[in-house]
C-alpha cells in the first residue's frame, strides 16, 4: 500500500481525441474539442450523458496568444451541454491538461464531484511558425533567458549539451528516439505524421530521382538525418529532434469508485498521481542534465501507488524534443543517470522491447498541441490497457500498469500519473 | 564598498547592466548569492540583502548555437547562415546566468566546449532609436 493515498479511488472510464494535425482554419478550438468529446463518449461502455458529469476541467496553454481567446472553461463546457456546471481552465505550459487531469482526480477524491470531464485543447497553426515559436517562448523566462536569445529548441539543446558532456550521449542516440517514435506514429490513425523516417527518406530520394538531381548516398536513416534534409535548429538538435506544431484536443472522463461501474465493467484506476515544479530558468537550477520537477512528481506517484519503476510495463513520456525523452527515462527511474541511451541503443524502448515508450508515436510523430498533450497521453493509456490500440501498435502483452509523464515548458512543471487495471 | 541604495528589483538589476555592471544580491544572513537579483532569500525566507558586484568571470555550463532565432535576434541580423550562441554560464562566485556567447565560431559549435573560461561583456544594440544593453560572455 502506498503513502498519501487518495481518500477515494478514481477511475478513468473513457478517453478520446480529435485527429491531430494542422487544421486551422477548417477547425478551431471549439471544433477540435467537439471531435475529442464525440470520440471519448463513443468509448464509454455504457454511455455517458452531460447530466452524469459534475464539472469540466480544461487544460490549455495559450489560447490568449494563439487565438486571441481567453476564458476557455465555460466555452468548452457549454459546447457539450455542461452549462451551468463548474468549468475552468488550467495552465502549466505543455503540462496544462496534465494539471487539469490531476485536479479532476483530486476533486473526485475529495468527494465534491463524482464525474469530471477533462479537456485538453490547443489550436496553434492560426499563427505562422515564427509566431508559434514566440508564444512558446513565453513558457520560459522572458526576463532573462529570452533576451539572451533562448528559443524552446534552444533551451532543450542547451540541456542536451550538458547531457552529452556529462554522459557521452550522442546525436545518434537522439536520432534513435525520433526513428522509434515515427515507427509508432505510423501505426496511429490519429497522429499528425503517420510515416516512418525511413519512408520519408525514400520519398525524398524518389523526389530527387524524378527531378533528375544527384542522388544522395544515404545508407540508412542516420545518414539522412545527418544531411541538409534535416537542418540544425539549435545545435545539436535538428528538425527531426523537435516535436510538431499541432492543432488538436483530447477528452478524458474520470469517475469516483462508487459510480465508475455504472459506466463500465473495466475501469482503469488511478494508482498514483504526482506533480512537481522547479525554477523557470535553466540558470536557476542545480543540475542541467535532469529535471527535478519530474523526479518529484514521480516520487509522489510511485509513493502513492506503492509501485516502483521496475513495475511499470509501458509508458508515454513527454518527448517535446528527443533529448527530453532520454532525460525522462532517467528521471522516472527506469534507467540510471547516463544509462538510458544504452537502453535505447539496445531497442528496449521499442514497441517489442522490454519497456515500450511512446507507442502512440509521441509528440514527435503524433503531434504536440501543447495544452492537449497531457490529456492525449491518457487516450493511449486507455487503448493500450484495454488492448484496442489501432493498426499494429498494440503491445503484445496484457498491460496491467502504465505511466504517463507530462512536462511543462523547459521542465519547470511536471505531472506523473500511474494507471492500474 | 559603501552600501548601495537601490531597491532589490529587476529594474535595478537591469539599470546596473545598462551601466555595464553585473550585480547580484547577497543574503546577509546565510551568504547565498543571487544573480539576477532577488530581494527575498528563499533559503532563509528573509529579505536582508546587500548588493555585490560579480567579477564577470566564469565558465560555460551549457550552450547551443541557434539557427532559428527569436524575433529580437532575427532583427539583429542572425539567421540560418549566421547563427548565434545562447549559453548558461557558471560564474566564479557560484550563481549561473544566461547570456549570449560571442567571440566564438557559432557556425562550428563543435569548437566550443563546456568548461571553457569566459568573461562578461555588455552587448549594446541600437534598436528603433534606442540603445539597449544585454549581458553577454566571451572566451578569455
Amino acid at each position: 500500500m502506498g503513502k498519501n493515498r487518495l481518500a477515494k479511488k478514481v477511475a478513468m472510464i473513457g478517453a478520446g481525441m480529435s485527429k491531430f494535425g494542422a487544421h486551422f482554419p477548417h477547425k478551431r478550438n471549439p471544433d477540435l474539442w467537439i471531435d475529442a468529446w464525440l470520440d471519448a463518449i463513443s468509448r464509454v461502455d455504457n454511455g455517458i450523458n452531460p447530466k452524469d458529469i459534475d464539472a469540466c476541467y480544461v487544460g490549455n496553454y495559450s489560447s490568449d496568444l494563439f487565438n486571441h481567446q481567453g476564458h476557455l472553461g465555460p466555452q468548452m463546457a457549454d459546447l457539450v451541454g455542461l452549462t451551468p456546471k463548474p468549468a475552468g481552465r488550467f495552465e502549466g505550459a505543455c503540462a496544462s491538461s496534465g494539471i487539469a487531469f490531476r485536479q479532476a482526480i483530486l476533486a473526485i477524491a475529495s468527494g465534491v464531484h463524482d464525474v469530471v470531464a477533462v479537456s485538453g485543447v490547443e489550436c496553434m497553426t492560426e499563427l505562422p511558425t515564427t509566431g508559434v515559436t514566440d508564444v512558446l517562448a513565453t513558457a520560459s523566462d522572458s526576463l532573462f533567458e529570452y533576451p539572451a536569445g533562448a528559443t524552446f529548441p534552444g533551451l532543450y539543446a542547451t540541456i542536451a549539451s550538458a547531457h552529452f558532456h556529462k554522459y557521452g550521449t550522442t546525436v545518434e542516440d537522439l536520432m534513435r528516439i525520433g526513428i522509434k517514435n515515427h515507427e509508432n506514429g505510423k501505426e496511429n490513425p490519429y497522429a499528425q505524421m503517420q510515416s516512418s523516417i525511413s519512408d520519408m527518406m525514400k520519398s525524398k530520394i524518389a523526389k530527387i530521382e524524378k527531378s533528375g538531381g544527384k542522388l544522395p548516398d544515404w545508407k540508412d536513416e542516420f545518414d539522412f538525418l545527418k544531411s541538409s534534409s534535416n537542418p540544425i535548429i539549435a545545435y545539436p538538435l535538428r528538425l527531426f529532434d523537435c516535436s510538431l506544431i499541432t492543432d488538436g484536443a483530447a477528452c478524458v472522463f474520470l469517475a469516483a469508485e462508487d459510480v465508475a461501474r455504472n459506466f463500465t465493467d473495466a475501469p482503469i484506476w488511478i494508482s498514483g498521481t504526482g506533480q512537481g515544479s522547479s525554477a523557470l530558468s535553466l540558470h536557476d537550477r542545480n543540475d542541467l542534465t535532469s529535471f527535478i520537477a519530474t523526479k518529484e512528481a514521480a516520487r509522489q506517484a510511485y509513493d502513492m501507488s506503492g509501485l516502483q519503476p521496475k513495475d511499470i510495463q509501458i509508458a508515454e513520456v513527454h518527448d517535446c524534443f528527443t533529448i527530453a525523452e532520454l532525460v525522462a527515462l532517467e528521471d522516472l527511474g527506469f534507467y540510471e543517470k547516463g544509462k538510458a541511451a544504452e537502453a535505447v541503443r539496445n531497442g528496449e524502448t521499442k514497441r517489442d522491447g522490454s519497456l515500450p515508450i511512446n507507442t502512440s508515436g509521441g509528440l514527435k510523430s503524433k503531434g504536440h498541441p501543447v495544452g492537449a498533450t497531457g490529456a492525449a497521453f491518457c487516450v493511449e493509456v486507455f487503448k493500450q490497457m484495454r488492448g484496442i490500440a489501432e493498426r499494429n501498435r498494440q503491445v503484445k502483452f496484457d498491460v496491467e500498469r502504465m505511466l504517463t509523464h507530462n512536462l511543462g515548458g523547459s521542465g519547470a512543471t511536471c505531472v506523473v500519473t500511474i494507471f492500474e487495471k | 564598498m559603501s552600501e548601495i541604495e537601490r531597491d532589490f528589483t529587476i529594474k535595478s538589476y537591469l539599470d546596473f547592466l545598462a551601466e555595464k555592471k553585473l550585480m547580484g544580491s547577497k543574503c546577509k544572513d546565510c551568504g547565498a548569492m543571487y544573480v539576477p537579483v532577488r530581494k527575498l532569500c528563499p533559503k532563509c525566507n528573509i529579505a536582508n540583502m546587500e548588493w555585490t558586484e560579480m567579477s564577470g568571470k566564469g565558465e560555460i555550463a551549457a550552450f547551443t548555437s541557434i539557427t532559428v532565432g527569436t524575433p529580437f535576434f532575427v532583427e539583429k541580423g542572425y539567421d540560418r547562415n549566421r547563427p548565434y550562441c545562447f549559453s548558461v554560464i557558471k560564474l566564479n562566485e557560484g550563481p549561473m546566468v544566461s547570456g549570449q556567447l560571442i567571440g566564438v565560431d557559432e557556425s562550428k559549435p563543435e569548437t566550443i566546449s563546456i568548461g571553457m573560461p569566459v568573461k562578461a561583456t555588455f552587448i549594446e544594440t541600437d534598436i528603433r532609436g534606442e540603445t539597449r544593453v544585454d549581458l553577454g560572455f566571451e572566451p578569455i
